[in-house]
C-alpha cells in the first residue's frame, strides 16, 4: 500500500502556506521515486501548528507541525512516511491536550476525512442520521430536533425544532430550506471549516431538514469572502448528486431535495435572517419587520426554515445518535455542544468543541494559553462585533446563554477574540459605532443615524470634551439603539460600546473604579 | 494576477442571459460581471434592470449597497487587507496604516500606476492566524510587517 499523507487544506492552513507544503512534498515524492497517496482535509483547528500534516502508520496517525516548505526534505529523511522522529513531531493527534479535551460531535470528522470523498465520508458516521431520518418519518424528526435542545448556533439561540415544527406545519406548494453561511462576526471561522472540511455534513443536515418540513429545495448563502469554501461546497453539492444523495429521488427514497449555493456580496447586515432572505431574492439586503416569521412567509414569500451552518451541521449527529446523547450535554438550558472560536492575540487559537458550561476563564486561560504577544490579557470580545467586552473580573461566567445574557453579554456565534493590555478599549468603542454605520441597511433611524451619532460622542470623549455630558449621551443614546432597532446590528452594537465604558472606564477618561459616574 | 475583459454590450448581454433564469438573480448577475470586468459597467445597469424587470434606479441601488461591487475597474491586482477585531488584536490597524502610507493610497484607491487596488475586508475567517489579507484569490496569515512588506512587493512587481 502506498504512503498516505493528510495535508490540511483549510484556508487558515493556506494562509500559513499550506500550498507551498504540499508542492514540497511533492518535489520530494518525486526526488525519490515514491508513490504517496495526498489526501486532502479540513483542519483540526489547532491554528497554532498548522499547516499541519499527518501520516498514516500501523499505530495511528503521526502529526507534525507548523511545518514550513523548507522543513520537508529532512522530515522526509527522517524517515516522516513512517512516523518518525523529528523537532516537528507532535504525535498522535487525538493526545494533544488541545484536542483531547474537547468533545467533538459536529466536528467529528473535520480534519481527518477527504473533505470530497462520500466513501471517507460514509465510512465515518456520515448519513446514519439521514438513513434513520427516513425511518422516522417527517413529524418524529422534528421531534428529535426539538428533543435535542439545539438551539441556533448562528448567535441568536432560538430553538431550531420549533423553527422547523412551524415550517412543517405552514400549508405551502413550495418550502425552501436557507442555510445562513454568511459568517460575517470577526472572530468566528466555524462555520468556514465545516464547509471547507466536511461539506457533506452540511448537505445530509439540509437534506434532513428538507424531509422534515417538506422542503425540496435549499439554498446556501456564502460570504464572498469564503472562495474556499464556495468552491467546496459547489464541488460537494455536485458530487453529493452524482451519488445519489440529492436530486429527484435522495437515496433512492421518494424525498426529492436539491441545492443551490448563492454568494453573498460583503454586507454583514445580511447575516441577519431576513436580510439574508432579501438578499437571496436579489434586492438589497434589507431587514423584514416580524412577524410573519420566516417559517411562515420567508423566501419568495413561502415558508422557509433558515438555520445557521453550525445549526445545520449539527442535526446529523442528533438524528444518528438519538436526542437525549445530545440534550445531556451542556449547562442549564445550553444543551449540546459549542463550538469555541479562539482567536486574535490568543497564543493557542483554533476551534474548540465542548459541552456548554466552561468558564470564559478556563477557555481563555487554560484552552487559549492566554495571549499570543505574551503579555497579560486585558479584555476578551464574546460573540463578534455585537458581543461585549469581558474583563477578567467576569471570567468566572460560564459558557451558556442565559449566563452571558446576565452577565451583559452574548456568546453570539461563539467566537473569543483575545486582546492584550495595549488595547485600547475606547477605540474599540468607537469601532464598533463605526463597522454599524458602515454596515447598517439602513431601514431604522436609531441604527442608521445612531451609529453615526456614537462615533462622534466617542470621538468627543476621547478629546476630553465635556467627559461626563458626553458620556451620558453616550448610554442613551446606546438605550435608544438597544430598544429601537429592528434586528441585532443596532440592537446589539451597545453591547461592545457600553461594555467597554462599564468594564474599562479609565479608557474613557473616567478614574478607575469610577464607572457609576458614567 | 487576473485579466479582465473590456467592456462590451454582447458580451454584457451574454452574461447576464447565461443567469436571468435564476430564482432572484440579481446577484449572481452582478457577480457574475464583475468576475469578467473587474467591475460593474455603468452602462450593464439598464441590462440588467431590463432583463429582471427592474428599474435602473433598483439596480443601481442593489449595485452601491453591496461592498463586493466595484464602480470602476480595479488595479492589476487586489490586496483585501482585514480591519476586523480579531486582526486589530494582533495589530492589523498599524500595518494597514504602513500600507496605506507605502502604496499612497486611500481604502478602495488604485495605486498611481494602476498595479494594486487595496481594499478594506471585515473578516477573512482567518482569525486565527490574524492579522489576515487576501491578494488575488490567495489567501494570507499571520501578518507582520516583514510579510507585508513581501506581500506589497510582490503585489507591485509587473
Amino acid at each position: 500500500m502506498n504512503p498516505r499523507l493528510f495535508v490540511s487544506r483549510d484556508a487558515g492552513a493556506l494562509a500559513l502556506g499550506a500550498d507551498e507544503v504540499e508542492r514540497a512534498i511533492v518535489l520530494a515524492e518525486q526526488r525519490r521515486g515514491l508513490s504517496i497517496e495526498i489526501v486532502r482535509t479540513g483542519s483540526r483547528g489547532l491554528f497554532w501548528l498548522e499547516p499541519m500534516i499527518e501520516v498514516a502508520t500501523p499505530e495511528g496517525r503521526i502529526a507534525y507541525g507548523p511545518v514550513r516548505a523548507q522543513d520537508v526534505e529532512g522530515m522526509f529523511e527522517a524517515g516522516l512516511l513512517d512516523g518518525g522522529p523529528h523537532p516537528l513531531r507532535l504525535g498522535r493527534p487525538e493526545e494533544l491536550p488541545f484536542l483531547k479535551r474537547q468533545t467533538r460531535l459536529t466536528f467529528a470528522r473535520c480534519g481527518i476525512v477527504d473533505r470530497l470523498s462520500l466513501e471517507d465520508y460514509r465510512a465515518h458516521g456520515g448519513f446514519r442520521g439521514l438513513e434513520r431520518a427516513f425511518a422516522l418519518g417527517a413529524p418524529a424528526i422534528v421531534e428529535e430536533v426539538v428533543g435535542s435542545g439545539l438551539r441556533g448556533r448562528g448567535g441568536a439561540g432560538f430553538p431550531t425544532g420549533i423553527k422547523w415544527r412551524t415550517a412543517a406545519q405552514a400549508q405551502a406548494a413550495q418550502k425552501y430550506i436557507v442555510c445562513n453561511a454568511d459568517e460575517g462576526d470577526s472572530g468566528t471561522f466555524a462555520d468556514r471549516m465545516i464547509m471547507e472540511g466536511d461539506p457533506f455534513s452540511l448537505i445530509e443536515g439540509m437534506t434532513i431538514a428538507g424531509i422534515a418540513v417538506g422542503a425540496t429545495k435549499g439554498y446556501v448563502y456564502v460570504r464572498s469572502e469564503y472562495p474556499h469554501a464556495i468552491e467546496i461546497l459547489r464541488r460537494a453539492v455536485d458530487i453529493a448528486r452524482g451519488g445519489g444523495y440529492l436530486g429527484a429521488g435522495v437515496m433512492g427514497s421518494p424525498h426529492a431535495f436539491d441545492l443551490e449555493i448563492r454568494v453573498g456580496a460583503g454586507a454583514y447586515v445580511c447575516g441577519e435572517e431576513t436580510a439574508l432572505l432579501d438578499s437571496l431574492e436579489g434586492k438589497r439586503g434589507m431587514v423584514r419587520a416580524k412577524p410573519p416569521l420566516p417559517a411562515h412567509k420567508g423566501l419568495f414569500g413561502r415558508p422557509t426554515v433558515i438555520n445557521n451552518v453550525i445549526s445545520l451541521a449539527s442535526v446529523p449527529i442528533i438524528l444518528a445518535e438519538g436526542a437525549t446523547a445530545y440534550r445531556d450535554l451542556g449547562y442549564g438550558r445550553s444543551r449540546g455542544t459549542m463550538p469555541i472560536q479562539l482567536a486574535g492575540n490568543a497564543r493557542y487559537g483554533g476551534l474548540f468543541e465542548a459541552a456548554f458550561g466552561l468558564t470564559l476563564g478556563e477557555i481563555v486561560d487554560e484552552i487559549g494559553g492566554g495571549t499570543a504577544t505574551g503579555r497579560p490579557v486585558r479584555a476578551v470580545q464574546v460573540g463578534g462585533p455585537l458581543g461585549a467586552y469581558f474583563p477578567r473580573a467576569l471570567f468566572e461566567t460560564p459558557f451558556d446563554y442565559e449566563a452571558f445574557t446576565a452577565a451583559g453579554g452574548l456568546i453570539g456565534h461563539g467566537g473569543v477574540v483575545v486582546f492584550d493590555d495595549t488595547v485600547d478599549m475606547a477605540r474599540q468603542a468607537r469601532f464598533a459605532m463605526e463597522f454599524c454605520s458602515i454596515e447598517s441597511c439602513g431601514k431604522c433611524t436609531p441604527c442608521r443615524i445612531g451609529s453615526v451619532r456614537g462615533v462622534e460622542v466617542i470621538d468627543r470623549i476621547a478629546k476630553g470634551e465635556r467627559g461626563a455630558e458626553n458620556r451620558k449621551l453616550l448610554v442613551e443614546l446606546c438605550e435608544t439603539m438597544k430598544l429601537g432597532s429592528l434586528c441585532a446590528l443596532g440592537g446589539f452594537v451597545p453591547y461592545p460600546v457600553l461594555s467597554a465604558l462599564t468594564h474599562f472606564p479609565e479608557d474613557f477618561g473616567i478614574a478607575g473604579g469610577d464607572a457609576e459616574a458614567a | 494576477m487576473t485579466v479582465f475583459e473590456k467592456w462590451s454590450e454582447a458580451r454584457g448581454r451574454e452574461i447576464i442571459a447565461a443567469h436571468e433564469a435564476l430564482e432572484g438573480a440579481t446577484l449572481p448577475i452582478l457577480h457574475a460581471l464583475q468576475e469578467v470586468f473587474g467591475y460593474v459597467p455603468r452602462e450593464a445597469i439598464p441590462l440588467v434592470a431590463g432583463a429582471l424587470n427592474l428599474t435602473r434606479a433598483e439596480v443601481h441601488g442593489i449595485v452601491t449597497f453591496y461592498h463586493d461591487f466595484r464602480e470602476r475597474p480595479p488595479g492589476a491586482r487586489v490586496l483585501k487587507l482585514c480591519r476586523a477585531e480579531a486582526c486589530q488584536s494582533m495589530g492589523a490597524d498599524a500595518l494597514a496604516e504602513h500600507a496605506r502610507e507605502k502604496l499612497r493610497v486611500d481604502w478602495g484607491g488604485t495605486t498611481a500606476d494602476g498595479r494594486l487596488t487595496l481594499e478594506p475586508v471585515f473578516c477573512l475567517g482567518l482569525c486565527a492566524c490574524a492579522p489576515a489579507a487576501m491578494l488575488d484569490d490567495r489567501v494570507v496569515g499571520a501578518l507582520d510587517a516583514a510579510r507585508l512588506g513581501a506581500l506589497l512587493d510582490e503585489a507591485g512587481r509587473r
